[in-house]
């Protein structure tokens, strides 16, 4: 059973029935899902969720969908790890990595798009549809393949192979744009208003976005019915931070755990940060930017949600960082070397921000700390070719590699153990 | 006739030019704000361009040469 009970709009409240809706028709502001929260306090328990299936199905009734919709490829239930090396090295004594590379197509946008697309089938939608640079894309083509539905993926022309070959191997209908982000974003804008299909961020994006809460119920319920200190995550529309934290505050109305009192900080590429420009100059109102970032997952110049993610911080007395490109790189390095975790560019970001946080003492060493990591590294692996310790290179012969290693161990780069 | 629902977004130095004026007396649109703010960093209005499809996209154009960004209310949609 679920208990969304209307779509409300964030600016001026006003409610409408539940359909393929994304702004007010009076002024014009998003929408979003409204719960019956006293039905789920009623119908859920800790015992009833930690009997249900290991992904985000298992809080069914905080969805705003009819799970008979959905299509499971087993996204969620990812891991939560007490990342200790990670900590020593940034100065903090507890930090957890709630590592979302492993879902079905290596991203959190698994999460969203299950959402988007049980709610679709759910209307009667019979196509899906989304505009990407990369994780969508290739979370939209999968889920719809599994669903045997048509999807129209709206790519730029000038997107690296890789990502193309991530979402063409689904055999969605791939749409290469010419023209700028801007051009692309208006192309889209426009198809969704012409054509029947379920656009999963532009008419079902109420739904969609609501998937991302999940993170924040699996966060609080792996951390044993509880919110943590403090949180970063990589922001590019604000939605997936804005959503993190109404995720810890209904678990609290529902009685599932104590009032958060979560300090939430994001985290941006410089190259693409209007959100954390905004904050460093202490207002709601951000200027949009024109990315320039190898955190293309992050690039968003004109985010949805920014002035909602900049009215968490306030809330919450959070903070916001942005890392350069170079030290977006060293992140994603430093993660892997040392918790074993390869994240994409996005990740790097979230780490980079992370350690600028403990440095500047906006992060206490005694808060505890989850870091979201939503993306996974075989994404982006340019990002970090070239910038890797070499392989030794060896003949085929016990001397050859005694002598390589030694050489190696001499300049004391690439031996492991840092 | 159609209508547009868009987002300008006007940089400081932009934000004391009527435009909004300018766009519906120098083309045929009906200008309708439904929502906007201004500080000393930056200037927004969400309204909507009622008009013939052709002459809001000229009047669009127009706005962007003079320096104002033009969105759609929803922001980027191209998401990573």
């Amino acid at each position: 059973m679920s208990f969304e009970s209307a779509l409300r709009c964030r600016e001026c409240g006003r409610e409408y029935p539940l359909r393929p809706i994304f702004s007010c028709e009076f002024c014009f502001g998003p929408l979003e899902v409204a719960y019956d929260l006293d039905g789920i306090r009623e119908s859920i328990s800790r015992d009833s969720i930690e009997a249900g299936p290991k992904t985000i199905w298992r809080y069914a009734p905080f969805l705003p969908c009819d799970p008979e919709y959905k299509v499971d490829l087993g996204t969620g239930y990812t891991p939560l790890i007490r990342a200790d090396r990670l900590a020593k090295r940034l100065g903090l004594d507890t930090l957890w990595i709630k590592n979302d590379t492993v879902n079905p197509t290596w991203s959190f946008k698994d999460r969203v798009v299950s959402i988007a697309i049980a709610r679709a089938r759910q209307f009667g939608f019979e196509a899906m549809a989304c505009a990407s640079t990369g994780n969508l894309a290739n979370s939209v083509s999968a889920h719809a393949a599994a669903a045997g539905m048509p999807a129209y993926v709206f790519i730029p022309h000038d997107l690296e192979e890789g990502k193309v070959v991530g979402s063409a191997i689904y055999d969605p209908t791939l749409v290469m744009v010419d023209g700028s982000y801007d051009d692309v974003n208006r192309l889209c804008t426009e198809v969704a208003g012409s054509r029947k299909w379920a656009f999963v961020n532009i008419n079902v994006r109420p739904y969609y976005a609501e998937g991302s809460r999940t993170l924040a119920y699996e966060v609080a319920e792996q951390l044993g019915w509880r919110a943590p200190d403090h949180v970063v995550a990589p922001m590019a529309s604000g939605s997936l931070f804005t959503k993190i934290w109404k995720g810890f505050q209904e678990f609290h109305k529902a009685g599932l755990i104590e009032e958060p009192r979560t300090r939430m900080s994001g985290a941006q590429a410089r190259g693409c940060s209007p959100i954390t420009t905004a904050f460093e100059n202490h207002t709601l109102n951000f200027v949009p930017q024109k990315p320039n970032t190898i955190a293309r997952s992050l690039a968003i110049g004109n985010p949805a949600d920014g002035y909602y993610a900049l009215k968490v911080m306030e809330d919450t007395q959070g903070g916001s960082e942005a890392a350069t490109d170079d030290e977006i790189v060293e992140g994603v390095k430093l993660l892997a070397e040392t918790e074993g975790i390869f994240a994409e560019t996005a990740g790097g970001v979230t780490i980079a921000c992370l350690k600028r946080l403990v440095e500047s003492g906006a992060i206490r060493r005694d808060e505890e700390t989850v870091a979201f990591i939503t993306g996974g590294g075989l994404k982006t692996i340019e990002a970090v070719q070239g910038k890797l310790t070499a392989p030794l290179r060896v003949s085929a012969n016990q001397a050859s590699f005694d002598e390589a290693l030694a050489r190696r161990e001499a300049v004391g780069v690439g031996v492991g153990g840092a | 006739m159609a209508t547009k629902r868009v987002r300008f977004t006007f940089e400081p130095q932009l934000i004391r030019e009527p435009f909004i004026y300018q766009l519906g007396h120098e083309f045929r649109i009906v200008t309708n704000i439904r929502m906007a703010d201004v500080d000393e960093q930056v200037g927004w209005v969400v309204l909507e361009l009622e008009g013939d499809p052709d002459e809001i996209e000229r009047g669009i154009r127009w706005a962007e040469a003079k320096g104002v960004r033009v969105d759609p209310i929803l922001g980027d949609v191209v998401e990573g």
